[in-house]
């Protein structure tokens, strides 16, 4: 048969559904929202794949994953080689293979994509992942020690995935992390629902049985800095300390009680697991109307903890129209799914409060599309004199995340770009200290896990090779 | 690893405990706090450091009962461990030799004020330590004070001891003695502060607070810890604990406080409930 004739048949194959708890159930729960492909209905997938001699979808994947191979792996029953195929390029494939916005990746790039629907790569990623995690650790061969010492600091899918390849390469490796648990925003950010934090600490237990030291607690900048640790014995570092600094808007009364950042609302609930408050000591609070301003990853993370967490009525209240909202699609569609109610080309002007210094209400302003700008994107115009208020008991601000200045600060030397990220070299990420070394969101400003894996990952390599010149 | 190495309760409902932690004491600097954890359960809880011991590799912090986790921790023993202790967290008191200075604790506001003092005083200062409590018997860290200290006023609500009064009326005296105060520290409940800010705001004396707002991480990561100082927004954990003052808005920062009244009192009846249980918090 010939790949055409292949292809025309095999597009009219549906791709599988993943199958998830039902919206009314899910949006009072905090456990996994989708369940996970059954080894059958993996294989019907996998065999959707055409197998292209000169496959797209890997040039759609930041760090380049063997999609084909693993795929085909799949095809034939043989999970946990697929499992290993697609750890030879990706450090956190069951983390990946659920939080990566595969619809502008990899399966962007499918061909079958063209006239019907892409292979479900993500779903089968998460599935072959997933496999292998419950199959066991495979062997790990301990490498010839190099006698090399590297520091990385922070622990987020930019250290860890660092902090791994430089252990494979025999390096002896300190991760130090600020806050109690190792996993960055995986740990902290992305909720229980979306992202189990038993498969994130699987990871990481994983490194520290290939010899990783992870020590938390450790506040670069507070307890020791970047100078102190290449005094004191480490051969090289690597700055992965992401994009943890919370904006704000600036509109009146976003210091009221009721108003919170993403971050405190959604590290309140994963972190500390104020959803299980009274049992874990720390609260979390949602009133009866919450408003989620902004439209990313982030503000979706924050509306869907909001519902769970018992409000009845959620808004996510955006200034641009459907097609800006940045958050990954599986997102939005679950939101919608779950009864996030949408309140688009609208942006806050003001929260009132009450005399206690408690939220009441949000005021908003209507917006409309204008002409194109120079991007092609038609942006938004306020609509003169269309305030009007809609009663709210809580408000998170959802609209990024900066540098935090914690160790940039404390480091001289290191160059930052006008916005506080590090500048880095684009092929080794070597920064303007020589032997410091720097990736993932910290340079790149708020971005993703797969970039932030792989950018900690080319930094292992450029470690890697500045260690072997000295 | 980071054990009670030795307990002493300094007054009702009030424990200085010393716990083994090198690393931090190794870096830490008067005016700064630490974050620690009991347990797996356990709120993130900031503390001030009263005293630091960098040979001995400990830090001695003073905690007041005030609800659910606080209590847990006064009821603390030599040789239990905080799962997490995390510091040196904030800025350091800007310490240098101003000339006279003085230092101002209400309360359980002494143990912070403490190192303050001392650190003012070894770095030349005339160090005059006002200390206030509403009676004799919760006044805490007198001995430690004078030592801390070049003179010592003390003033209770009840006249107990000192001067009658409130710390205003003990800073009213040691002004009234003629001294030309360069600056001053005032650490407390947050009405003690704002009372001793609106006192020293027309003398024109420069007067530093520490902000106690309710906090998570303790690193600038979830703004919890938000307070307004001349109408701009700063996150205590990072850019204080230590304010000028003249410039916080202290009616905005108590309501704050207020957040989780809720939670605090369910937390808090739970823990009065289980309290006959064996180690009485889960
Ligand atoms: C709520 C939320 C949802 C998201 N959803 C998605 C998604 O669905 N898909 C996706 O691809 N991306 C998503 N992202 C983005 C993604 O999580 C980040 O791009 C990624 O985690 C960046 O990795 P990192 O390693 O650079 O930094 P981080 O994950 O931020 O980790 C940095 C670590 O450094 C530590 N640190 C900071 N300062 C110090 C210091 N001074 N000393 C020691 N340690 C320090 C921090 O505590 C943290 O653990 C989301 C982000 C958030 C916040
Ligand atoms: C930088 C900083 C330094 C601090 N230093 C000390 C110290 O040295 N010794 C000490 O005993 N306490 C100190 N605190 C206060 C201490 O953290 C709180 O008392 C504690 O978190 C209360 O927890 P809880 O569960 O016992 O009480 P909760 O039941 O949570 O609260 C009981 C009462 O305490 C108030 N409260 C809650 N959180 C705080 C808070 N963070 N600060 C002040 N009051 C609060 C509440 O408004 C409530 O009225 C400090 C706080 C900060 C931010
Ligand atoms: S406590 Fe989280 S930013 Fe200050």
């Amino acid at each position: 048969m010939t790949e055409k004739v292949e292809s025309t048949k095999k597009v009219k194959i549906p791709r599988h559904e993943m199958p998830c708890q039902e919206p009314e159930v899910r949006a009072r729960n905090f456990e996994e929202v989708a369940l996970g492909y059954s080894e059958e209905t993996a294989i019907e997938e996998a065999k959707r794949c055409l197998q292209c001699k000169n496959p797209k979808c890997i040039a759609g994947c930041p760090v380049s994953v063997l999609i084909p191979d693993f795929i085909k792996k799949i095809a034939e029953g043989d999970f946990q080689e697929a499992g290993n195929v697609l750890k030879i390029k990706n450090s956190l494939p069951a983390v990946c293979g659920r939080v990566c916005p595969q619809e502008n990746q990899c399966e962007s790039k499918c061909i079958l994509g063209i006239k019907g629907e892409s292979v479900a790569i993500g779903r089968l990623e998460r599935f072959a992942a997933d496999y292998g995690m419950k199959a066991g650790k495979s062997e790990f061969e301990k490498p010839e020690p190099s006698g090399k010492r590297v520091a990385i600091i922070g622990a987020g899918p930019a250290g860890l995935a660092c902090a791994g390849d430089l252990a494979k390469a025999g390096h002896a490796v300190t991760v130090f992390e600020a806050l109690h648990v190792a996993g960055g925003v995986l740990m902290y950010g992305i909720p229980q629902f979306r992202l189990p934090k038993e498969i994130v600490q699987t990871e990481i237990d994983n490194l520290k049985e290939m010899g990783v030291e992870i020590l938390t607690n450790q506040v670069v900048g507070k307890i020791t800095s970047v100078d102190e640790l290449l005094e004191n014995g480490y051969d090289a570092a690597f700055i992965g300390t992401g994009a943890g600094l919370p904006y704000f808007m600036d509109i009146p009364g976003e210091n009221l009680n009721g108003v919170y950042s993403a971050n405190e609302f959604l590290t309140r609930t994963n972190l500390m697991k104020g959803y299980k408050f009274p049992d874990y000591a720390t609260p979390v609070k949602v009133g009866k109307n919450v408003a989620v301003l902004g439209a990313g990853n982030v503000a979706m993370d924050s509306a869907r903890t909001a519902l769970r967490l018992g409000a009845e009525n959620v808004y996510i209240i955006y200034r641009r129209s459907r097609d800006e909202m940045p958050a990954r699609k599986e997102e939005l569609e679950h939101a919608e799914e779950e009864g996030i109610q949408f309140r688009l080309l609208t942006n806050p002007v003001a929260i009132e409060g009450d005399e206690r210094g408690w939220v009441k209400s949000l005021t908003c302003l209507r917006y409309e599309l204008g002409e194109p700008d120079a991007s092609g994107r038609r942006s938004p115009i306020a609509i003169k004199g269309s305030e009007f208020e809609i009663p709210m008991d809580t408000v998170v601000v959802a609209i990024g995340q900066g540098p935090n200045p914690l160790v940039t600060t404390s480091t001289p030397g290191l160059e930052l770009n006008k916005r506080g990220n590090i500048v880095a070299d684009p092929e080794t990420l070597m920064t303007s200290k020589p032997g410091v070394f720097a990736g993932g969101d910290i340079v790149t400003g708020a971005a993703t896990v797969i970039l932030a894996m792989g950018a900690g990952k080319k930094a292992a390599a450029g470690i890697d090779n500045y260690l072997k010149g000295k | 690893m980071y054990h009670v190495v030795k307990k002493r309760l300094l007054a009702t409902g009030i424990a200085l405990l010393e716990v083994n932690a090198p690393a931090v004491a190794a870096k830490v600097e008067p005016g700064q706090f630490v974050i620690v954890r009991l347990d797996e359960l356990s709120e993130r809880i900031p503390l001030t450091v009263m005293d630091f011991d960098r040979e001995k590799g400990t830090i001695t912090i003073v905690v007041q009962d005030v609800g659910y986790s606080s209590a847990i921790i006064t009821r603390m023993n030599e040789g239990d461990e905080f799962q997490d202790f995390v510091g040196p967290l904030g800025v350091a008191s800007e310490v240098e030799n101003y000339g006279t200075v003085v230092c101002i604790g209400g309360g359980l506001g002494i143990a912070p004020v403490h190192p303050i003092a001392r650190a003012l005083k070894e770095a030349g200062n005339h160090v005059i330590s006002v200390l206030g409590s509403r009676s004799a018997d919760l006044l805490i860290l007198e001995d430690e004070m004078r030592a801390a200290s070049s003179e010592v006023v003390i003033a209770t609500n009840d006249g107990s001891k000192g001067v009658k009064g409130f710390v205003t009326d003990g800073l009213a005296e040691v002004l009234a003695q003629g001294h030309q105060v360069k600056a001053i520290w005032a650490i407390g409940p947050m009405i003690m502060m704002k009372a001793v800010v609106d006192y020293t705001r027309s003398l024109g004396i420069k007067t530093i607070v520490s902000m106690n707002p309710i906090m998570v991480d303790g690193t600038g990561m979830c703004g919890a810890c938000r307070i307004s100082v001349g109408n701009e927004t700063k996150f205590a954990c990072v850019d204080g604990p230590e304010f000028d003052g003249h410039l916080v808005d202290f009616d905005l920062a108590m309501k704050r406080l207020a957040f989780y009244k809720d939670e605090e009192n369910q937390a808090k009846a739970r823990l009065e409930c289980d309290c006959g249980k064996e180690g009485g918090h889960h």
